[in-house]
């Protein structure tokens, strides 16, 4: 059982009753909801009679079914504009901040709430959505949550849970040139598996996670997920407060440095203790590419798929499926498989850093031929700040489609779909069969910068031949 | 809202009905219910889209559409089902279908916690009694499942099922529906609000 840990003084915090089954109730102080998760959550409330307890406590925002190459309204999907129009009506009813299209504000709903300062410490969050878990970047708690719990947060800011574990995953030394965030929870899911996570949040730590950027961390807790944690954390130090500051939500004046003591207080404790801890040695990633179905099925890129007997035998099963699905053989190398589809966005990889690093790759180079190249910005802020600093003229000059902000084909709610059995390079966080709007399509995991460059020389290669020239 | 159709209602205890199984492991969500059928502002719908691409791949191979299984009520699957997507589309779709219980070597967090806030017991199992349950239902195998005693009768035997104890107490009073549950503490919430350092001092938080 662990103590004394940022898990443990939130959790506490927050508890506000333990309920007669066993399990803990726990406050919401932030709560984030989009189109596709919360129409039946509504509905649910004018079934049971019940009015939104806490309207403040939740931020509503549009991302998943947004076409991104034409944004007018009404949408040319109809069940698109249904559940946009439902999402408008729900929040004007319940008196809910709802940040739509052409607001300035809106996006991704883990990309909107940091940078709006609605993220921060301490608190714990949650939304119809499994990536959740970004926003632990900043030293909150938070996770994913059903329609039906989306439904009680609504009704009474409040969720019946089980308190998780806490593994520390401790990233000694730090990452070489040309190795991301990315690359680095890739690699952590790799490593670990992709359900090793089931009953515990994780607390990343380290000199290599103490050297990323905020935008870099919210990468790594954003995958907590793929690996089976429902949550994921970083203890927050002056890299956050310094991001918060000034954003249009955070604390201000005095209530700033009040803040900013609280936030300090919250740290593990040295002496916390931990349910399990484990080391990942950070200089030791490459650039990392996912060859199968699931994130955890991962090499480097100077590695070879494995073979079945390179595996264990829990995961010998699942492997066998992706040779299958991905037209891949065992022992055959990741470098150099040839790509259909690049696409750099998402809620793991769609902020504006990530743009940066990729339109460095891109400046100068085009868009192998037969290539699909294109980005969408993570919200609408991402989008103005990109352009303002040119990014988008040399995406554009190269040969990418600049795009407007959503989820996009990291799920292909949106018309942005592969077709057949294409193959993508995605920032995005999901290789599932089928994730990406075709049945047979096939999905490719990397870095931004590693899109980049795969856009470039229309097959998987290493970032690092680009650095270098 | 939900149509005609009448899910799990109030106290469950029983489950009776013929198992089908589903191998493999880390089936996601994806899988489950496709992205394409999320966009729905209910879920009515969804019960004849399950696992649909699976089922096109395998042209009428599937279990969910073998004959032997129609009816079937317990699903029985490998580990670390239900990963990825938080989606309660996925269990909705599973409910719609007909399933009541679910018996797997484990499950993953989200979608195990959408299962029981719509009325889904979840049992584990280990691998090797898996398996074995798999073999039979594939033959034709109908449980009764005590959900208080967790296991899973047959006429000639018995089964040890787990599950967290505080699922098991939340079946057994009606809790899993919990709505009514969290709002009995409505002033314990109230007075929580006022002890949150961040409600205090954010007063732009609602800008």
């Amino acid at each position: 059982m662990s103590q004394y840990t940022l898990f443990d003084k939130v959790w506490d915090l927050h508890k506000v009753a333990d309920l007669p089954g066993g399990s803990s109730q726990i406050f919401i102080g932030l709560h984030l909801i989009h189109e596709v998760t919360s129409p039946q959550a509504f509905g649910a409330l004018k079934d049971k009679n019940l009015n939104v307890k806490f309207p403040s406590r939740t931020v509503a925002t549009v991302d998943h079914i947004v076409p991104t190459d034409n944004q007018s309204r009404p949408f040319k999907d109809i069940l698109a504009e249904q559940m946009i129009d439902t999402l408008e009506k729900n929040c004007a009813d319940h008196k809910i901040r709802f940040f739509n299209i052409g607001s300035g504000s809106q996006g991704i709903v883990h990309v909107v709430a940091p940078e709006l300062g609605l993220t921060q410490p301490g608190m714990t969050i949650a939304c119809g959505d499994s990536h959740t878990s970004t926003h632990g970047a900043f030293g909150s708690i938070a996770f994913g949550i059903g329609t039906s719990q989306v439904r009680d947060v609504l009704a009474s800011q409040t969720l019946a849970m089980n308190k998780l574990k806490v593994r520390k995953i401790f990233c000694k030394n730090k990452l070489t040139d040309g190795v991301y965030a990315k690359d680095l929870v890739l690699h952590i899911i790799n490593q670990l598996g992709v359900k090793a996570g089931v009953g515990f949040a994780y607390e990343f730590a380290g000199p290599a996670i103490s050297e990323l950027s905020m935008e870099e961390r919210m990468t790594i807790c954003n995958m907590s997920i793929e690996g089976g944690a429902r949550c994921g954390y970083i203890n927050p130090d002056e890299t956050t407060f310094d991001y918060i500051k000034e954003k249009k939500c955070s604390p201000k004046n005095q209530n700033w440095h009040l803040a900013v003591k609280w936030w300090k207080s919250l740290v593990s404790e040295e002496n916390a203790i931990y349910d399990d801890e484990i080391i990942i040695d950070a200089a030791k990633v490459e650039p990392t590419v996912t060859w199968g179905i699931t994130p955890g099925q991962s090499v480097g890129i100077n590695q070879k798929i494995p073979e079945l007997n390179d595996l264990n035998k829990d995961d010998q099963f699942i492997a066998g499926e992706a040779y299958e699905y991905m037209g891949f053989n065992p022992g055959q190398k990741i470098k150099n498989t040839p790509i259909d589809v690049c696409f750099i966005g998402s809620c793991t990889n769609g902020r504006i850093s990530d743009l940066r690093v990729a339109s460095k790759i891109v400046k100068g180079n085009k868009v192998a031929p037969h290539i699909k190249a294109f980005v969408v910005p993570g919200s609408e802020k991402v989008a103005k700040e990109a352009i303002h600093e040119g990014l988008d003229e040399i995406f554009i000059q190269a040969g990418f489609q600049w795009r407007e902000p959503g989820c996009s084909m990291c799920l292909a709610m949106n018309p942005d779909k592969l077709k057949g059995n294409q193959i993508s390079a995605s920032s995005s966080n999901r290789n599932f069969k089928g994730r990406q709007g075709s049945p047979n399509g096939r999905t490719l995991l990397m870095s931004p910068a590693m899109v980049a460059a795969a856009a470039i020389s229309g097959k998987v290669c290493d970032v690092r031949d680009f650095l270098k020239k | 809202m939900t149509g005609d159709f009448f899910g799990p209602q109030g106290k469950i205890k029983l489950i009776k009905g013929r198992c089908i199984s589903l191998i493999g492991d880390d089936i996601d969500t994806d899988r489950i219910i496709p992205a394409r059928f999320l966009k729905c502002v209910t879920f009515d719908s969804l019960g004849s889209a399950v696992f649909e691409d699976d089922r096109k791949d395998l042209k009428g191979k599937h279990p969910f559409d073998l004959t032997i299984n129609k009816n079937s009520s317990i699903l029985i699957v490998n580990s670390n089902f239900g990963c990825g997507s938080s989606r309660e589309h996925a269990p909705q779709a599973l409910l719609r279908w007909g399933i009541r219980a679910i018996i797997g070597e484990s499950f993953a967090e989200i979608f195990y916690s959408n299962c029981v806030a719509i009325g889904i017991p979840c049992f584990t199992m280990d691998k090797i009694s898996i398996n074995k349950i798999q073999e039979m239902s594939e033959k034709g195998l109908i449980f009764d499942i005590d959900i208080s005693k967790a296991e899973a009768r047959t006429s000639e035997s018995k089964f040890k099922l787990e599950i967290k104890s505080s699922s098991r107490n939340m079946f057994l009073s009606g809790e899993w529906d919990a709505t009514s549950t969290l709002l009995n503490n409505s002033d314990l919430i109230e007075e929580k609000i006022k002890q949150l350092p961040y409600v205090q001092l954010n007063e732009d938080f609602s800008k």
